[in-house]
């Protein structure tokens, strides 16, 4: 077991929200095609109110904080934020798309001391890039952001979401990444947007580019490791969880809402008429997703990828049930393995081997930057 | 290390879990998980304080330990932690903007 593991273990037997993803604004300088969220800026957290909840998420004992957007830096607070946040000694990750990042920013970011800053670049190709994020010149502004980030110290992560439109461009992202010294992350995730609309669900990746996908070893390293059968099944998987949504972690909408995750559409209360640990203890819609053990899934218990599959339990909900099968993670656990999940036996997929939802795997690729070493101690 | 002063360093961030403190760095993200001593030790070093002090008060007045032998292992620790930058450390009191503040149980 890791240490980031033992940690994780440990938060779970004390009921500590380790992790919490902050969006704090839904506002947006591009207009990605495949983007979950609507962009309103109405009624968004005061400073004194975000403040305020850094505080309670301190008291709770979380460590690892996400802020994120839509564009989180079209806040004029948003420095302030993340500066009040590394005061709390939180480890902070930004999500970015670095358009507005400039020199002086990059160097305010590092001396505020964020751990790490996550980029969505679609495509090497300008003409590709800035069409799926409809702002024109888009690509060279964040690149550009990138290297001033990079050159100011920060460890900067490119996130590769892969649709259609740009499913064959990842080498040359995953290129651009090596020459500007980053990590890189693949993502073919296209989720249902956050008010149900599912439209954007058409911009997935075609199953074949996926299956292409998994069989890349510049991609997923061992092929034979990554596409091998699901292994047999024992108890402890069955007794297991099926995610750390709610466990562990949650997301904090712009407005103060509290849910299990940001692609979990739970809603369990609101920051702004209860105590964020009133909420995390005392919700009884936390407290029923937190019951849920791999056994009790409908369906998926009797499945034979029940201890490898990445089932995503806010995807099975936006399906209709939360114990349920995801569509989209039996798409991914066949077209990895070949092996028909009990989700498609059960017929509960519209087309087993067309879901009407977009796999959700993300790919931490193990050789393009070293894993940083962790100490034991 | 007679006259050893330490102070948490601003460039980590860090929190208590249970008894155990979790901190990580800024600079190489390296993870770190100190035990319940090493935690005391952790959330006493303000730069102002004797490292001799914080184990005579701290450790061995809560754990039944020497104070030559729980000072002898303090010591490795705090090299170990200055050599990644987690932990500064100085022969006379330390007024470093750079030093965190944290809150005492």
């Amino acid at each position: 077991m890791s240490l980031m593991e033992k940690v994780n273990s440990k938060a779970l037997d004390l009921g500590v929200p380790l992790n919490i993803h902050l969006d704090i604004t839904y506002r947006c300088n591009e207009r990605c095609a495949h983007c979950y969220l609507e962009h309103s800026g109405e009624n968004e957290l005061t400073t004194a109110e975000i403040r305020g909840f850094l505080k309670q998420f301190a008291d709770a004992g979380t460590f690892f904080l996400t802020v994120s957007g839509g564009e989180p830096l079209l806040r004029r607070d948003c420095f302030e934020v993340i500066e009040f946040a590394r005061e709390e000694n939180f480890n902070v990750k930004l999500k970015t798309n670095a358009v507005l990042i400039r020199e002086k920013q990059a160097r305010r970011l590092r001396e505020a001391g964020v751990e790490q800053v996550q980029v969505s670049i679609y495509s090497h190709k300008p003409e590709v890039h800035d069409a799926i994020t409809k702002l024109p010149g888009s690509l060279a502004r964040s690149l550009e952001g990138i290297r001033l980030m990079r050159a100011a110290g920060l460890k900067v992560t490119l996130a590769n979401v892969l649709m259609k439109s740009n499913a064959r461009d990842f080498a040359g992202v995953q290129a651009l990444a090596t020459e500007m010294g980053s990590q890189y992350t693949l993502d073919p995730t296209i989720t249902p947007m956050l008010n149900g609309d599912s439209s954007i669900l058409t911009l997935r990746l075609p199953q074949e580019e996926l299956h292409g996908i998994f069989r890349d070893g510049r991609l997923v390293g061992r092929v034979d490791e990554f596409c091998a059968p699901p292994p047999p099944i024992d108890d402890g998987i069955r007794e297991g969880i099926p995610c750390s949504a709610g466990h562990t972690s949650c997301y904090v909408s712009p407005w103060g809402e509290v849910y299990p995750c940001v692609q979990f559409p739970l809603f369990c209360g609101n920051l702004r008429q209860q105590s964020f640990s009133e909420i995390w203890a005392g919700s009884e819609r936390l407290r029923g997703v937190r019951a849920i053990r791999a056994m009790h899934l409908s369906t998926c218990s009797s499945c034979s990828h029940l201890g490898s599959c990445t089932r995503c339990p806010g995807l099975a909900f936006m399906e209709g049930n939360m114990r349920g099968p995801s569509s989209a993670d039996c798409e991914k656990s066949f077209l990895r393995t070949g092996v028909v999940t009990a989700g498609m036996l059960a017929g509960s997929t519209a087309r087993p081997f067309a879901p009407h939802h977009a796999a959700l795997v993300q790919i931490q690729l193990p050789a393009v930057v070293s894993e940083t070493p962790t100490a034991c101690r | 290390m007679k006259n050893c002063y330490i102070a948490r360093s601003r460039s980590v961030a860090a929190r208590q879990l249970g008894e155990e403190m979790v901190i990580m760095s800024a600079q190489d993200s390296t993870l770190f998980n100190l035990n319940p001593v090493a935690t005391l030790i952790w959330l006493a070093a303000d730069g102002q304080t004797r490292l001799e002090t914080i184990v005579q008060e701290r450790v061995c007045s809560t754990f039944e330990v020497e104070l030559e032998e729980a000072l002898r292992d303090a010591e490795q620790f705090v090299t170990e932690l200055a050599a990644h930058g987690i932990l500064l450390r100085g022969e006379t009191p330390i007024h470093d903007s750079s030093t965190a503040t944290v809150k005492l149980p």
